[in-house]
């Protein structure tokens, strides 16, 4: 009868617990307690779907008879709309991203749950970079992906809606548009919803560990005071530009591109790795990342 | 080595005192219950044992520095710093999920093992269950867990008597042995009596009394005795004296008194007290003292 005391004794042995693994279950734990990072990105591109399909039968009935009229005006019309659907539901990341980073350390202590999370082996480093990694890598990424399913839907309902109307439905999915403006949003998602926002999400989370209560006002008093004593004392508003500038995103290319008005061309910055404003940004963003740990080490409930 | 020393423990918040420089120390291998009324310390002391918060002087948990090497102490403390802190959203599969992703020490078969004498359903979420179950959701997430201390503030507050004496029954049968220490805070002191091996009474940041029960049970004797035998009683110097349905009951502090028990048993019935009834008694003479 040896068998249950080797069970038991290799049970008692401790396990080891590598760094990846309890961000792994850190990461997981944000989302099972925000389910908005993933509910409202589908949301969003539900409803564009819905309309995109009301908006295609319209078209189907109003252009009936004169597609193979006016063949080399067809592209226009079937052009999707990728630009709106990718900017609607990057939009909505963004502003999940902004409200997340706002509330995450915030709520933690609201609601007691920080003495339950630091009762657990999870460094205060950890939980802070697992929280951070959601609006700089989680949120982008999840986004992207939802947009290049919806708009590979939209492609499939497009078809099937103007099946039969004369419509050119092979020009839809030999365009190439669809690839180009994948990797393009691919590369707008992680150079700006990413690395471009991070001193933003960073002061958002520091304000959100920080704050005894009311995380925005905290966030927003800081910038606001700042406007104002250098308006008073200068009277210039350099920082209220330079705010601005950050918030607006990188500088776009000045030149339009060769398809003027494409939406999605505006979302590649331009030279992004030489600026030094991003190098800076992200430098902010390490200051403002490290204090909210140490903060997060010194609180408790509220 | 002793699981917690503590010497010179200080810590203020402001002007207002919390801790006033205490010493203690508890061997591994106790069950010791920290007993004091709101605002005498006992949060901010285990706070400061568990590295929640900075202090000042010296502390030892487990032989490191709670504060500057929190991140490994972790591993070997587990804490309920309340009955309402598991998070309201998670669900019970989830906690679970969690805890055996994030715990190197945390047995998920022995939790399970423990939830399935409850009626706790997997699926459910915290914010759907009874405050007891919540109580029993965290205790089986603790007790799973095989680390050396386990820190308990007000572990039952606001349970009704049947959990809270489940609560204790699992903990003492289920959890303890002799390679755990135990550090529990409550009111209900009463509950306590036969779960602790020591007893720590703090008021306004001092300990007042650190002892062992044993010695409680030598040291300290109450005396139930006619109104005949009163004046007798009391001219052996009581540190306490209330009266229950028309008799005297007297507390003596037999080791300050020079009191024998002999003497006592002579005059009426002699009990070991109670906590509570030692508690009233030991910080009504400390009071006392300090006018």
């Amino acid at each position: 009868m040896n068998t249950p005391n080797i069970a038991m004794t290799e049970a008692s042995a401790p396990r080891t617990i590598s760094f990846t693994q309890s961000f792994y279950w850190s990461v997981r734990r944000e989302f099972w307690e925000n389910r908005l990072i993933y509910l409202a990105p589908l949301a969003a591109a539900a409803i564009f779907l819905v309309s995109f399909v009301i908006n295609t039968m319209i078209l189907r009935r109003r252009m009936a008879g004169i597609w193979l009229v006016h063949e080399s005006r067809q592209q226009s019309p079937l052009d999707l709309p990728y630009g709106l659907c990718a900017a609607l539901i990057m939009g909505i990341a963004l502003v999940v991203g902004i409200f997340y980073s706002l509330d995450t350390l915030y709520g933690e202590r609201r609601d007691r749950s920080i003495l339950f999370w630091k009762s657990m082996p999870v460094s205060d480093l950890t939980t802070v970079l697992s929280k951070l990694s959601i609006p700089l890598v989680i949120i982008p990424v999840l986004s992207y992906a939802i947009t290049l399913v919806t708009q590979f839907v939209m492609l499939v309902l497009a078809s099937v809606v103007l099946l039969g109307s004369g419509a050119n439905i092979a020009l839809m999915w030999t365009h190439e548009s669809f690839f180009r403006v994948s990797l393009d949003l691919f590369y707008h998602m992680l150079t700006v919803h990413g690395l471009w926002y991070a001193p933003l999400y960073g002061w958002l989370m520091l304000a959100s560990a920080a704050a005894p209560r009311a995380p925005f006002v905290w966030a927003v008093m800081p910038p606001f005071v700042i406007w104002g004593l250098e308006k008073m004392a200068f009277n210039t508003t350099h920082f209220l530009s330079f705010l601005k500038e950050r918030l607006m995103g990188p500088p776009t290319p000045d030149m339009p591109m060769p398809q003027s008005g494409d939406f999605m061309s505006t979302l590649i910055p331009h030279h992004f790795f030489d600026q030094p404003g991003l190098w800076g940004g992200l430098a902010v963003a390490v200051v403002f990342v490290a204090i909210a740990i140490r903060v997060r080490r010194y609180r408790g409930p509220i | 080595m002793a699981c917690i020393e503590a010497r010179g423990l200080r810590k203020s918040f402001g002007t207002t005192v919390a801790l006033d420089g205490i010493n203690f120390r508890v061997e591994e291998g106790r069950i010791l219950g920290m007993i004091g009324p709101n605002g005498a310390g006992k949060t901010t002391a285990l706070n400061a044992i568990l590295g929640l918060t900075p202090y000042q002087g010296e502390l030892r948990v487990l032989g490191r520095n709670p504060w500057t090497e929190r991140d490994q102490l972790t591993r070997d403390v587990c804490f309920i710093a309340d009955v309402a802190v598991l998070p309201r959203w998670i669900r019970v599969s989830q906690a679970l999920d969690y805890v055996a992703g994030v715990h190197p020490r945390f047995d998920r078969a022995k939790a399970e093992a423990f939830l399935a004498k409850t009626s706790i359903g997997r699926d459910r979420k915290v914010k759907q269950l009874s405050k007891g179950m919540v109580a029993q959701l965290h205790l089986a997430l603790v007790m799973a867990i095989d680390a050396k201390l386990l820190v308990l503030d007000e572990p039952t507050l606001g349970l009704d008597l049947l959990y809270r004496k489940q609560f204790y029954d699992s903990l003492l049968n289920d959890y303890f042995d002799r390679n755990r220490t135990i550090v529990v805070t409550t009111h209900q002191v009463e509950e306590l009596q036969h779960v602790l091996t020591d007893l720590m009474f703090m008021d306004r940041g001092r300990i007042v009394l650190d002892t062992s029960m044993e010695d409680v049970e030598s040291r300290y004797a109450e005396l139930t005795v006619l109104p005949a035998q009163l004046a007798a009683a009391r001219a052996l110097k009581p540190i306490s004296e209330r009266d229950v349905l028309g008799r005297s009951i007297l507390l003596f502090d037999l080791a300050a008194s020079h009191v024998d028990r002999q003497q006592l048993v002579a005059l009426g019935e002699v009990r070991t007290p109670g906590i509570a009834d030692l508690f009233v008694a030991v910080l009504g003479e400390a009071k006392g003292a300090a006018v």
